[in-house]
C-alpha cells in the first residue's frame, strides 16, 4: 500500500512537477485552440462534400473521411512530422501536430455533421429553395443549424476525443502537458508527475463525459 | 530529390517488408483480444449495472468516467512505469492489451447500457408476465434489442481503440508502428513509413466501412 | 358455489401520497367473462396490473386458484405463467418472429424442448388466425394482427385466467373486430377472462359481468342489463351518458 502510494501519489513529486506540468497545460490549451477550430471547419468542408449531388466531388469526400478514419492519429502525426522531411517539407513539431490533426479531426468531425445533415428532412431545402433562397444559403441558415442541434452531443463527445488526442504531440517533443510530465517522470523515477497530469485531464473532461452520459440517456428515454 | 526514391523506394520496401509484417501480426492479434475482450467486459458490466444495486453502480459509472475522460497515451504511461515501482512486471504488449481492454470496456458499458435503457418498459412487463424471469427478461428480450442499438457506435469505438494499438511503439510493443520508424531510422528513407500508413488503412478500412453499413441499416420499426 | 379462480380482497395501491385503489373486492369465477369499464384514471389498468403483480399492491390479498400470490416470498414467474396478460400496446418483441415471440417463454419459462414449443406456439397461432404469418416480424404485421399475437403468446401458456388492458384502444376501428373475435372465440372455449375496455359493444353481447370503477373503487356491478339498462348510481349513469354522447 505505501509503495504504491509512493510510486503513483507522491505528494512531494507532484508538488516540484506542477510548475512544469502548468507550463506544459498552457501549450496543451494552444493546441486545443488551434486544433479543434481547424478541425471544426475542416469537418464542415468534408461534410458539405459528401452531400454534393456531383460524384466528382461526392466520391473523393468519402474516400477523404475513411482513408483518414482508417489511420491511427499516431501514425499520422509521425509520416507528417518524419515523412514530410523526405519530401523536403521540414515542420515544426507544432505545425506538424496542427497538420496531421487537421487530417484527422476533419474526417471525424466530418461524420459527425454529415449525420446531422442527413438528419434534417428535405422538406426544410424544399420551403427554403421555393422562398427563393440560394442553395449556399439555404446551407447556411436553414440546415446547418438544425444539424449541429442535431448532433450537438456528438459533437461535444468528439471535441473531448481531440482534447485527449493533443497528448500525442509528446511523441513528437512538443512540449505538452503529458511531455512534461513524462520529462518529470524519467528524472524522478516516479509515476506520480504522470498521474498529476491525469488528474488536470479528469478536472477539465470529467464534467463533460458525466454531461454526455446524461445527455445519452435522455436521448433514449 | 525524387518523390518516389523517398516514399516508395523499392530497394528499402523489400528489404523491411517482412518486419512490417510482422508488425501487422503483432498489432492485428492485440487488436483482435481487446475487441474480444474490451466488449466482453463491457457487456458484463451494463448487465450487473442492470441489476440496480446502487453502491455497485455507483463503481462502474466512476471507473466508466474516468476511463473516458483519460488519454490513452497517460494510461499506458501510468501502466508502463509506474507498476514495475510496486513489482507489477509486465511485458509492454501485456501492459498495452490490458490498457485498451480497460478502456473500451468503459466505452462499451455505456453503450449498451444505452441499448438497455432504450428498451421500453412494455417490453419488460410482457416478458415478465409470461413467466420468465428477470436474468430470462435481459438476456433473451432486452439484450438482443439493447446490444442491436450499441452495433454502429460500438463498432466505430473498437475501430478507435485498437487504432491506439499503435500508441504501443512509445513502449516498445513492436507493432506496425514501431517497425517502421525503427526501419526508418536504419534506411533513412519514408518508405517504410509509407508502407505501414497503407497497411493500417489496409486493416482498418473494412472495418470504417462495415461501421458505414451498419449506420445505414441499424434502425428497426419500433412496435 | 364454486371456487373463485381469482380474488382481489381489500386491494389497495397508492403511489406516495396518491391512492390508486382504495379497497377493492372482487371475484371471478371459472369461465366468466369479467368486463371492468370506467373513466380514465378511476385505477382499471392498475387494478389488472396487480392481478399479475407487475403493480406490488400496498396491502390486501392476489388469490389465485385459492392462494394468496400478494404475499411475501411467494415466487412469481411460475405464478405469472397462469395469468396471461395482453396490452393495449401490444409489447411484442421486435427482434423476434411471432413464433418467436409465443414460443419464447415456453422454452425458457416452461422449460419445453424446442420441437414441443414450436408445435404449441404454431397451435396457438392457429387458434388466432396467423398459422401463415409465424416466420412475420412484429413491424411486418399490422396493429390487429400483432394483437393476435400477443393474444396467442398469453394462450400457448395454458394460463387459468387472462388479462386484457384495453386491448384494442391502439388499434384503428377497422382492425378492432378481429381481435374481439379472437376474445370472443377465447370466451366460448371457456376461458376466464378480465377485460378492461371502452367497446360497450362488446360488453354487451359477451361480458358475464360489467363492473363500474371509479376513483379507484368499484361502484357498482352486474351483468350487462342491468349496467347498461338500468344503472342506479349517479357516477355511473353520468358515465355512460358521457359515452353515449
Amino acid at each position: 500500500m505505501e509503495q504504491i502510494a509512493q510510486q503513483f501519489f507522491n505528494l512531494d513529486i507532484m508538488k516540484a512537477s506542477f510548475p512544469m506540468l502548468m507550463e506544459g497545460l498552457k501549450i496543451t490549451f494552444l493546441l486545443v485552440l488551434v486544433v479543434v477550430p481547424l478541425g471544426l471547419m475542416g469537418g464542415l468542408v468534408a461534410a458539405i462534400a459528401s452531400g454534393a449531388k456531383s460524384r466528382w466531388i461526392r466520391w473523393p469526400a468519402y474516400a477523404f473521411v475513411d482513408f483518414f478514419r482508417s489511420m491511427p492519429p499516431l501514425v499520422l502525426l509521425i509520416a507528417v512530422y518524419a515523412g514530410l522531411p523526405f519530401a523536403g517539407i521540414r515542420l515544426d513539431p507544432f505545425a506538424a501536430v496542427a497538420l496531421a490533426f487537421l487530417l484527422n479531426n476533419s474526417a471525424y468531425y466530418g461524420e459527425v455533421y454529415r449525420a446531422g445533415i442527413e438528419a434534417v428532412s428535405p422538406g426544410q431545402t424544399e420551403a427554403a429553395r421555393s422562398t427563393g433562397l440560394s442553395a449556399p444559403q439555404t446551407m447556411a441558415y436553414v440546415v446547418l443549424p438544425q444539424a449541429v442541434r442535431n448532433v450537438l452531443p456528438d459533437l461535444v463527445s468528439n471535441t473531448v476525443e481531440v482534447v485527449k488526442l493533443t497528448s500525442l504531440a509528446s511523441v513528437v517533443s512538443l512540449s505538452e502537458m503529458v511531455y512534461q510530465a513524462d520529462m518529470a517522470r524519467s528524472v524522478t523515477y516516479n509515476a506520480s508527475p504522470i498521474v498529476l497530469a491525469a488528474g488536470v485531464y479528469l478536472v477539465l473532461l470529467w464534467p463533460v463525459v458525466r454531461l454526455i452520459s446524461r445527455h445519452g440517456r435522455k436521448i433514449a428515454s | 530529390m525524387d518523390f518516389s526514391d523517398a516514399f516508395l523506394n523499392a530497394t528499402v520496401l523489400q528489404k523491411y517488408a517482412p518486419s512490417i509484417l510482422s508488425g501487422v501480426w503483432v498489432t492485428l492479434y492485440l487488436s483482435a483480444i481487446i475487441v474480444v475482450a474490451g466488449t466482453a467486459l463491457g457487456l458484463i458490466l451494463a448487465c450487473i449495472r442492470a441489476c440496480g444495486w446502487k453502491a455497485v453502480n455507483f463503481v462502474i459509472i466512476v471507473y466508466a468516467d474516468i476511463l473516458r475522460a483519460l488519454p490513452p497515451l497517460v494510461l499506458i504511461l501510468i501502466a508502463y512505469f509506474g507498476l514495475p515501482g510496486v513489482g507489477v512486471l509486465w511485458s509492454s504488449n501485456l501492459v498495452l492489451f490490458i490498457v485498451l481492454t480497460l478502456i473500451l470496456a468503459a466505452f462499451a458499458e455505456e453503450i449498451f447500457w444505452a441499448g438497455i435503457t432504450s428498451v421500453g418498459k412494455g417490453q419488460w412487463e410482457a416478458s415478465r408476465s409470461t413467466g420468465l424471469g428477470f436474468a430470462q427478461t435481459l438476456f433473451w428480450v432486452v439484450l438482443p434489442q439493447g446490444v442491436r442499438m450499441g452495433l454502429p457506435p460500438l463498432t466505430n469505438r473498437a475501430i478507435a481503440v485498437t487504432k491506439m494499438t499503435a500508441l504501443g511503439s512509445v513502449i516498445g510493443v513492436p507493432d506496425i508502428l514501431n517497425q517502421a520508424t525503427t526501419a526508418q531510422s536504419f534506411s533513412g528513407n519514408a518508405s517504410p513509413l509509407t508502407l505501414a500508413a497503407l497497411a493500417y488503412v489496409a486493416l482498418f478500412l473494412p472495418f470504417v466501412l462495415l461501421a458505414r453499413w451498419l449506420e445505414t441499416r441499424f434502425a428497426w420499426k419500433r412496435t | 358455489m364454486t371456487l373463485p379462480i381469482l380474488e382481489l380482497a381489500g386491494l389497495r395501491k397508492s403511489f406516495g401520497e396518491l391512492e390508486i385503489l382504495t379497497g377493492i373486492d372482487l371475484k371471478v369465477t371459472k369461465g366468466e367473462l369479467a368486463f371492468v369499464i370506467g373513466p380514465s384514471g378511476s385505477g382499471k389498468s392498475t387494478m389488472l396490473r396487480c392481478c399479475n403483480l407487475l403493480e406490488r399492491p400496498t396491502s390486501g390479498a392476489v388469490m389465485l386458484e385459492g392462494r394468496n400470490i400478494a404475499a411475501s416470498g411467494v415466487r412469481l414467474d411460475p405464478v405469472r405463467r397462469r395469468i396471461g396478460m395482453v396490452f393495449q400496446s401490444f409489447n411484442l418483441y421486435p427482434h423476434l418472429d411471432a413464433l418467436g415471440n409465443v414460443s419464447l417463454a415456453l422454452r425458457k419459462s416452461l422449460k419445453l424442448p424446442r420441437a414441443e414449443a414450436a408445435e404449441r406456439a404454431a397451435a396457438a397461432l392457429e387458434r388466432v388466425g396467423l398459422a401463415e404469418r409465424a416466420r412475420h416480424h412484429p413491424a411486418q404485421l399490422s396493429g390487429g394482427q400483432q394483437q393476435r399475437v400477443a393474444i396467442a403468446r398469453a394462450m400457448a401458456l395454458e394460463p387459468a385466467v387472462m388479462l386484457f388492458d384495453e386491448p384494442t384502444s391502439a388499434l384503428d376501428p377497422e382492425l378492432v373486430g378481429e381481435v374481439l373475435a379472437v376474445m370472443r372465440e377465447l370466451r366460448e372455449a371457456g376461458m376466464t377472462m378480465v377485460v378492461v375496455s371502452h367497446e360497450m359493444r362488446f360488453a354487451r353481447e359477451a361480458a358475464d359481468r360489467v363492473i363500474f370503477m371509479d376513483q379507484g373503487a368499484i361502484v357498482e356491478q352486474g351483468t350487462a342489463e342491468e349496467i347498461f339498462g338500468a344503472p342506479k348510481s349517479s357516477r355511473l349513469q353520468a358515465f355512460l351518458a358521457r359515452q353515449a354522447a
